[in-house]
């Protein structure tokens, strides 16, 4: 496939062919004519535009692109575990090694049995981790008798079983979606979501969610938050009480709490690196797309976009290792377009705008 | 050498056979699925009305004739036969509860009564549930329908009797807009 790079209209960088937004500062590319895969773009599988005069593939496109994804999810997940694993045998054999002469057996010995614990325990209790450092609690069906019908609905909609439903107490509009697979889904929305949307962009939003239920994005970030995420936060903890707090003034002993310091500064942002580029912009806009197409209605998430977006309030429960789980990104400390280099998200302007052209 | 390599081919061609086959029952299974999931959303919403004209027909004594229009098209849903009859009836009963909705508006006695707004939410998110089952019943036919006909898969649909199913389509009495009559 030729590959010419696409200058954006707005800032002029150059995008690889076939992004929907600018990678830069997040606008929208004009619809590219060469496509090399025809319904690579999560905006063209919704079914009212895939009607063309080519014979059809071999399954429905939005199809093929689900298997695609849940295929790459399954890859990915098993990667990170993996690499987490084959990380802390090697600092297991190095401790070993260091502690004492040829000790390196003992020390992987321990790395393995700790590896397979926090391997299996990300695995099956990743969400219940999630939920419970999210602040979310399990609403019942006479709570919230329109959110449980909007998350039944979705999984008619979707042929899933109706994932279980959380709520979180706080008044910024958000939601998110974890579990380690569709029969162990569960999707959490905040109060003030409840409050502020109408029932047409909630549902735009919880199909937002069951998008990623579906395509197993669900484990990858759960996997993500807990085996990554976890890192960054004691990093930061960390390093924060070390800066401030007794540890540094405490002369004595402080040689090895320096060093670890050190080490942590260095592997910190690393780490946070790994995090940002785990989630791509793309999933989202497929999630979108996604939602549309269960849906069938793009201005009700595009509305809900917009509401989120631009809610003021910051969310409490989220933090550094759950940002990348939200529909929109909680953590409001970039600007809409300086965000787009770093974010975990495609800004919400782009979503928005992708939305309404679908309409 | 030869007869190995034949060995291989023929061990190849019987382990696809085997995954086609399970996929097609696969696929035809979700289509049954999808369609009972349907019947199972028409079966609730029959439950659901009764309820609704009971705490309804205080309030709104004088607009009996509506009310007797959704309990007639309900009772004729629930005795249509076979899909073309049950896909009319049930366009009618979409319509007179359109109408009943549309008349709710105008009490706000009737708007303010949490029995109503909950029923009132309950049918429509029933409404929804059966539109969308109906969706997701295409979409896996549609998957079915591809399978069967697409070579080379069609070979193994064809030699065990896999058919085609059939679109749901939306009756022309569901398609045409509501009349809402106000006086």
């Amino acid at each position: 496939m030729p590959s010419a790079a696409v200058p954006c209209p707005h800032c002029g960088y150059e995008n690889r062919p076939g992004e929907l937004t600018c990678n830069l500062c997040g606008a929208v590319l004009a619809r590219q004519q060469s496509g090399g895969l025809t319904h690579a773009a999560p905006a063209t599988s919704i079914p009212t535009t895939v009607t063309s005069a080519r014979p059809a593939p071999a399954t429905p496109a939005s199809r093929r692109d689900f298997f695609v994804e849940i295929a790459a999810n399954q890859r990915r997940s098993i990667l990170l575990i993996g690499a987490v694993a084959g990380l802390l045998i090697l600092l297991g054999s190095v401790i070993g090694e260091a502690v004492a002469l040829n000790g390196w057996p003992i020390g992987l010995g321990f790395a393995v049995v700790v590896a397979v614990i926090i391997g299996l325990t990300s695995y099956f209790q990743g969400s219940a981790i999630v939920l419970a450092a999210s602040n979310a609690r399990p609403v019942t069906r006479e709570a919230e008798p329109q959110l449980y019908n909007i998350v039944e609905e979705m999984a008619i909609a979707a042929g899933l079983p109706a994932p279980a439903v959380y709520l979180i107490d706080d008044t910024a509009p958000n939601a998110f979606a974890t579990g380690r697979d569709p029969s162990h889904a569960a999707i959490t929305v905040t109060r003030g979501l409840l409050d502020k949307l109408n029932r047409e962009e909630l549902q735009g939003v919880i199909g937002h969610e069951m998008s990623h239920v579906r395509n197993l994005d669900i484990r990858f970030s759960m996997l993500v938050a807990i085996l990554v995420g976890s890192i960054v936060l004691f990093c930061d903890l960390f390093l924060r009480s070390f800066r401030f707090g007794r540890l540094g003034r405490d002369r004595r002993g402080a040689l090895p709490f320096v060093l670890l310091a050190a080490l942590l500064a260095i592997v910190a942002p690393l780490f946070a690196m790994l995090l940002q580029m785990a989630i791509s912009r793309r999933r989202e806009f497929l999630a979108d797309a996604s939602s549309v197409q269960l849906t069938r209605n793009p201005l009700g998430l595009a509305n809900a976009l917009a509401k989120i977006a631009g809610d003021p309030e910051p969310l409490e429960a989220a933090n550094r290792a759950t940002q990348h789980l939200y529909i929109v990104n909680p953590l409001k400390v970039f600007g809409m377009n300086a965000s787009a280099l770093m974010s975990t998200h495609p800004s919400t302007e782009a979503r928005i705008k992708i939305l309404r052209s679908m309409a | 050498m030869a007869g190995w390599v034949l060995l291989g081919l023929v061990v190849v061609l019987v382990l696809w056979a085997i995954v086609s086959y399970n996929s097609l029952v696969g696929l035809r299974n979700q289509v049954k699925n999808a369609w009972n999931q349907i019947d199972v959303q028409l079966k609730r919403r029959y439950d659901l009305i009764p309820n609704l004209v009971e705490v309804v027909k205080g309030y709104m004594s004088f607009e009996q004739e509506t009310l007797q229009k959704v309990i007639q098209a309900r009772n004729m849903a629930m005795q249509a036969q076979g899909p073309r009859a049950q896909a009319e009836a049930e366009g009618m009963l979409t319509g007179a509860l359109k109408s009943l909705f549309a008349l709710v508006e105008s009490y706000p006695d009737l708007k303010a009564n949490q029995n109503v707004s909950r029923l009132q939410e309950e049918l429509t998110s029933t409404e929804n549930k059966i539109a969308f089952a109906r969706q997701f019943y295409n979409d896996s036919v549609m998957g079915y329908n591809n399978t069967i006909q697409m070579f080379p898969s069609n070979l193994i649909a064809g030699s065990f009797q896999f058919s085609a199913e059939e679109f749901f389509h939306v009756a022309e009495a569901e398609k045409a807009p509501v009349k809402v009559n106000l006086r």
